[in-house]
């Protein structure tokens, strides 16, 4: 096959696929294991389990998804950041509102 | 790729609605089971980490893709296309299990923003392996081509995007229910 490459073709290694995976397992086995054990309770435990979560995000975003290899301009990286926007709106303004829309 | 991750952006979007849906109605139960009664954590756990094995094995495809290598791109899409049907089976056998012990998704509010989000991601994950079994009859019949190549790359980012909404589901809906 031809050897030029696609602009927007991923490169990711073995190495990089490795490394997501497993800080993946990592980030899947810590609120597992605090949330089997009821090792945290409370908002504390709500930010560990939102915490790994969002990380795993991140590290799944860089090291499957190979966004930091992007060219400029990071156009995929603007539109990450714009639907993250609209994503935080919509959840945070739901449970905004509907907190304060409760019948007692 | 650049229309494909618009796409898979909007879809992110469409999963955050359902997800402020399901903030919101979680608690309802109008008197019924709540989610944490009848919620059974083990299937979940196996669910998680099959669909995460499966995110990998998507981006040993690529790699066998990269190479060249056309077995070994069919071999590691078959794998991962069997990891998702062993997903999907598990979520099926979790509701109709749910179902048996007499929670609907018209039992209340909560159960309905329940079946909503995990049945949506459900239904994502199970056209994936449609798309994942035709895109390897195409393989195999035409080969690694510019246009097949393109294909992979985006059914397999499709596949790390599945994996990273249930990361959230798993979160939001199991873990944080059964705290």
């Amino acid at each position: 096959m031809a050897h030029q490459h696609d602009e927007h073709e991923s490169h990711g290694s073995l190495k990089s696929y490795v490394i997501g995976f497993l800080l993946s397992l990592v980030l899947t086995a810590i609120p597992l294991i605090v949330v089997l054990n009821d090792l945290m309770e409370g908002t504390s435990a709500k930010v560990l389990l939102l915490g790994s979560a969002v990380l795993q995000f991140v590290v799944q975003l860089f090291y499957f998804m190979h966004l930091k290899e992007e060219k400029k301009p990071r156009y995929n990286l603007a539109v990450l950041l714009l639907g993250i926007a609209i994503v935080l709106t919509i959840v945070a303004g739901s449970i905004w509102i509907m907190t304060y829309n409760k019948v007692a | 790729m650049m229309g494909f991750w618009i796409f898979l952006i909007t879809d992110c979007i469409l999963f955050g609605s359902v997800f402020a849906t399901f903030a919101v109605l979680h608690g309802n139960s109008a008197g019924g089971p709540l989610l944490s009664d009848m919620i059974e954590l083990n299937g979940v756990i196996a669910e998680t980490f099959i669909l995460l094995t499966s995110s990998f094995t998507s981006g040993l495809a690529v790699l066998s893709m990269n190479r060249g290598d056309r077995k070994g791109l069919i071999g590691w899409l078959a794998v991962t296309a069997i990891l998702g049907a062993a997903f999907i089976t598990l979520e099926v056998t979790e509701f109709v299990k749910l179902v048996d012990e007499g929670v609907t998704i018209a039992t209340s509010a909560s159960w309905s923003s329940f079946y909503t989000l995990v049945g949506m991601h459900g239904l994502h994950v199970s056209l994936g392996l449609v798309w994942m079994a035709a895109i390897m009859l195409q393989i195999a019949k035409r080969g690694i081509t510019p246009v097949t190549r393109r294909k992979v790359g985006i059914v397999s980012l499709y596949w790390h995007f599945l994996d990273v909404v249930w990361i959230f589901v798993f979160t939001i809906v199991y873990l944080m229910e059964v705290m």
